[in-house]
């Protein structure tokens, strides 16, 4: 009995690894487009951090050290979102555009000047990586059935940033709905006018959300090359911005909502990993690519209003002017 | 977004644009020396790469093609204020147009009977894919922008499904189709120069690249001398205005976005029927991303985005001769440059504006009122 629930721990935990950055990145999207900003460019900013995350580790021998780099070449580049399209008045969806076209290109050009291994970063040794920890008193509850095994392999045993991307939920709920600074972040992006008649700046609120955005991006780039893998693979976000942006809209711009949009959708990877080749009963073979399209699909028919309606923010993606 | 009308018309579509493509070859040539190597023996490289060597021009010309299909679609989908993101998925369905009209109907009809339902194929099958997104923002509200990213991975997932399982040719490894027949396929121009006796060097150059020089007459004409594209022009100005006058926004956006699926469709002759002979995985190789860096700096005509395909046609082959001539810089320096293209050109589009707006009334006073 106990035996044949391996398959679901092992599933379970394997969603848990692959959603994280998901999470990460849709909280930044809900950080930005509350605001008012289309953030198209989580995917450039994932693809960026991570590649800078394992160079300054490689480089400095410190993950810390990496996380940080990661996490300023993010802002960097929500920066150079912010003054196309929040000072300039440039259009968001272009901006985010070429930011991730800038990071494919600019990635693999540096990883291949730096390292001239192809564009990879060379490998990283254990100490050079967030290593899963352990939590405490494991052996004694070990003995529990289920419970044990589901604590020991799907709660506890991951890394740093696979607790910090839950505890990124939670703040990001707590911030946008029970503090000021949310009060005023949503407010932005549904009526800028109205914030602005208050004497506050929209474009001080709005670069404030995007630097937030910026910095849980670099979280999620380090998660892939310092954390969950061991360095950096050319174009190694592999759209997962674009499935964390669907995570987002799914989950309806809400934290809490999102965040099971993005386990579904990790789910349906670890899945679709796990059933290939597989025999089902009555169903046969299913195609992984069933699974790897179902999150797109299933945003799709969200958006469609065929499973309830989800709705941006009112001023998304609309330049904001003062006189008018 | 408009274009100022403080200063005459040549400074803002003609010395802006190009002040802006300067900006952003600027910083690529920065960046290259950034990381120890000489811009100007780079450019010097590419361009040579591009245009010097035997059937330079020819592949320079091919890749050309590409874009101009990839860059009418998204311009299109601009005049009606709509962003077709969607591009490479509706190129990768217009193969699967391509080839299953050739699988299907090449060992029955003559080879140019075929090539012609294939060219067919690849617009409605492009423009299918265009459609959809079209019908879920008109009637459903749904955001092009979001809907067209997520078919160009439902596209994704889709072709490499039926590749790998279904079209594969039987007993193959590598997730190809069989040959097309010999007789289908558009014929390549240093055969014809062969035939017509002239010596050209050898280039996947082909009859696409005829087809669109038409499509681009044809992409004018239908813009700004058609009752239809002047609706278009309309609801892309003022979607109010357009309902005041009559325009069926609905039924208009989905014509737009089929027509524009279509476009991006066409790459898939030009790749599939003129180079490959069958359908294999990962054709578009970002051809349709590349469209919207094309459409915006063509500024949406067709005679633009001619000048601009040209210049990221070189810049594709030219780029590719990096590899050979550098330790440390590849051909995907190029999506590097292509990524401040969009930058400079698209999201900075109006930053020197002011500036020049600036200069001008300073020298010659202010040109509406001149």
């Amino acid at each position: 009995m106990l035996e044949s629930l391996q398959p679901i721990i092992s599933l379970l935990d394997s969603t848990i690894r692959i959603s994280t950055p998901l999470i990460f990145c849709a909280m930044a999207g809900i950080f930005s487009e509350r605001s008012g900003i289309i953030d198209i460019g989580l995917e450039g900013k994932m693809l960026l951090s991570a590649f800078v995350a394992a160079t300054a580790t490689f480089l400095t021998g410190s993950p810390i050290l990496g996380l940080f780099a990661a996490i300023l070449a993010s802002c960097s580049a929500s920066l150079i979102h912010g003054f196309a399209c929040i000072t300039n008045k440039g259009d968001q969806v272009i901006s985010g555009l070429a930011i991730n076209i800038l990071a494919s290109g600019l990635t693999i050009t540096l990883g291949i000047a730096l390292f001239s291994r192809g564009g990879q970063t060379p490998p990283l040794g254990a100490e050079q990586r967030f290593m899963p920890i352990e939590f405490p008193f494991l052996d004694q509850i070990s003995f529990v059935p289920v419970l044990g095994d589901l604590f020991a392999e799907v709660i506890s045993g991951h890394n740093l940033l696979v607790y910090l991307s839950i505890l990124a939920v939670f703040f990001t709920y707590y911030v946008i709905f029970k503090t000021r600074f949310g009060l005023r972040l949503r407010a932005v992006g549904e009526k800028p006018e109205a914030v602005d008649t208050a004497g506050i700046s929209v474009f001080k609120m709005r670069y404030q959300s995007i630097l937030i955005a910026g910095m849980l991006c670099g979280l999620a780039g380090a998660y892939l090359s310092i954390a969950h893998g061991a360095g950096f693979g050319r174009e190694m976000s592999a759209g997962k911005g674009y499935i964390a942006l669907a995570a987002m809209i799914f989950g309806k711009w809400n934290p809490i909502p999102t965040l099971f949009a993005c386990l579904l959708f990790g789910f349906l990877e670890a899945l679709g990993v796990r059933l290939e080749g597989v025999e089902l009963l009555w169903i046969g073979e299913v195609p992984v690519q069933i699974m790897q399209a179902l999150p797109y699909v299933l945003t799709v028919v969200l958006l469609a209003g065929f499973i309830g309606k989800a709705k941006a923010p009112g001023a998304i993606g609309v330049p904001y002017s003062k006189e008018g | 977004m408009s274009d100022s009308n403080i200063i005459p018309k040549w400074l803002s579509v003609g010395v802006i644009p190009l002040l802006n493509l300067l900006l952003a070859f600027c910083v690529s040539g920065l960046f290259i020396f950034f990381i120890g190597e000489n811009p100007f023996k780079a450019i010097s490289v590419m361009i040579k790469g591009a245009f010097y060597y035997p059937g330079a021009i020819g592949y320079t010309l091919y890749y050309t093609t590409n874009f101009i299909f990839t860059g009418l679609a998204v311009a299109l989908a601009f005049h009606a204020r709509l962003f077709n993101i969607g591009g490479e998925g509706q190129a990768y369905i217009g193969g699967l147009g391509v080839g299953l009209t050739c699988l299907i109907f090449d060992q029955y009809l003559a080879g140019f009977l075929v090539t012609i339902l294939a060219i067919l194929g690849s617009v409605i099958f492009g423009a299918v894919w265009g459609i959809i997104p079209g019908y879920l923002q008109a009637k459903r509200g749904s955001h092009i922008v979001i809907t067209t990213i997520m078919f160009n991975f439902i596209a994704a997932a889709l072709m490499v499904y039926l590749l790998v399982n279904v079209i594969i040719e039987p007993g193959q490894m590598s997730p190809e189709t069989r040959d097309f027949a010999s007789g289908v396929g558009l014929v390549q121009i240093h055969m014809l120069a062969k035939y017509l006796g002239l010596n050209m060097a050898m280039s996947p150059l082909n009859l696409s690249f005829g087809i669109a020089l038409i499509v681009s007459v044809g992409f004018w004409f239908l813009v700004w001398r058609t009752k239809f594209g002047y609706e278009v022009r309309s609801l892309g100005h003022s979607e109010t205005a357009a309902i005041y006058a009559g325009i069926k926004v609905s039924y208009t956006i989905i014509i737009v976005m089929a027509i524009s699926g279509g476009l991006a469709g066409l790459v898939a002759i030009n790749e599939l029927l003129g180079v490959h002979n069958k359908l294999l995985l990962g054709f578009t190789a970002g051809y349709g991303f590349t469209g919207i860096a094309v459409a915006l700096m063509g500024r949406n005509h067709p005679f633009g985005i001619f000048l601009a395909s040209l210049l990221f046609g070189a810049l594709y082959q030219g780029g590719t001769e990096l590899d050979f001539e550098f330790s440390s810089i590849t051909r995907e320096m190029v999506l590097l440059i292509q990524g401040l293209i969009i930058l400079f050109s698209g999201a900075l589009a109006y930053m020197l504006n002011p500036l020049v707006e600036n200069i001008y009334i300073k020298y010659y006073g202010n040109y509406n009122n001149a």
